[in-house]
């Protein structure tokens, strides 16, 4: 059972909520005050990703998200409800310039490739950063839609 | 903290100054006000981030679209920022290699004026 489950409609303004109260929940299961920031903004990275995809194909659904402390593990789990796409490749006002470091599939080098990421569309920024910011990662397509589990060390139990 | 913009010209150069939180929510005020000023003709910008608490890729993809938009009119976009926190995800993302990344507005402007 998740310490903490919350679904949010799925617009920009509240994506600052979901980092609040996973930053809330974070800092009160253990999790270590330089590793918030961290929290924060791979949690916000998540929610962002899953509230566009939310307003490209199912608006009226709520993203989902699981806050789990204990066993020091701190673990989120954003879940979204659109349909997979066939590329996310980001484009447009943020395909980088010319000379930007990247390894050609718009992911930049030092992230990494997220764990179990197998045949998984990239999504420039969002995803890099999540991949290089949390402890563990895992994404994973749901039939419903795109499951991200990251989670963090935490030193106390919920 | 919501996001709160406010810029000024010195020595030809505009600066941008950003204070709050650059997020998918706020990012758009931010890339309306880029498009403005490189609309109106102002194409060496400095962005200072120093009052920013928070940045996201959104934010990053807003910095990233106004830097395309001043090279393709040979300007520059400069950012002044010294929170790790904040330069955590260029670094993440490799961007610290894209942007002149300074330490105050002073050393900015000086930087770009060097290179004319």
């Amino acid at each position: 059972m998740a310490t903490v489950e919350m679904s949010f409609t799925p617009l920009p303004v509240h994506v600052r909520t979901a980092r609040l109260v996973a930053t809330a929940v974070a800092r009160r299961s253990g999790v270590e005050e330089a590793l918030l920031d961290e929290v924060r903004l791979a949690v916000g990275e998540a929610c962002s990703r899953a509230v566009e995809a939310h307003q490209a194909h199912c608006p009226a659904e709520p993203v989902r998200i699981e806050l789990t402390g204990g066993n020091g593990r701190f673990e989120v789990v954003v879940m979204d409800a659109a349909e997979a796409e066939e590329d996310e490749t980001a484009g447009g006002e943020a395909a980088p310039p010319a000379g930007w470091p990247s390894d050609g599939n718009g992911v930049a080098n030092g992230a990494g490739a997220p764990a179990g990421s197998a045949a998984l569309p990239q999504h420039g920024l969002g995803l890099a950063v999540i991949a290089g910011l949390a402890d563990d990662v895992q994404f994973s397509r749901t039939p419903g839609g795109l499951s991200i589990r990251m989670s963090w060390p935490s030193g106390g139990v919920s | 903290m919501d996001l709160k913009l406010d810029h000024h010209t010195r020595d030809g150069i505009e600066v941008v100054d950003v204070e709050g939180e650059i997020d998918v929510y706020t990012a758009p005020r931010l890339r309306e006000l880029l498009i403005e000023l490189v609309n109106n003709g102002h194409y060496q910008l400095v962005v200072n981030m120093e009052k920013v608490e928070f940045l996201d890729s959104t934010g990053l993809g807003v910095l990233v679209g106004g830097l395309k938009r001043v090279r393709a009119h040979d300007g520059s976009l400069d950012l002044v920022c010294t929170q790790e926190r904040i330069l955590k995800i260029f670094r993440i993302t490799g961007l610290t290699k894209v942007f002149g990344i300074h330490d105050t507005v002073d050393e900015a402007i000086t930087a770009r004026k060097s290179e004319k």
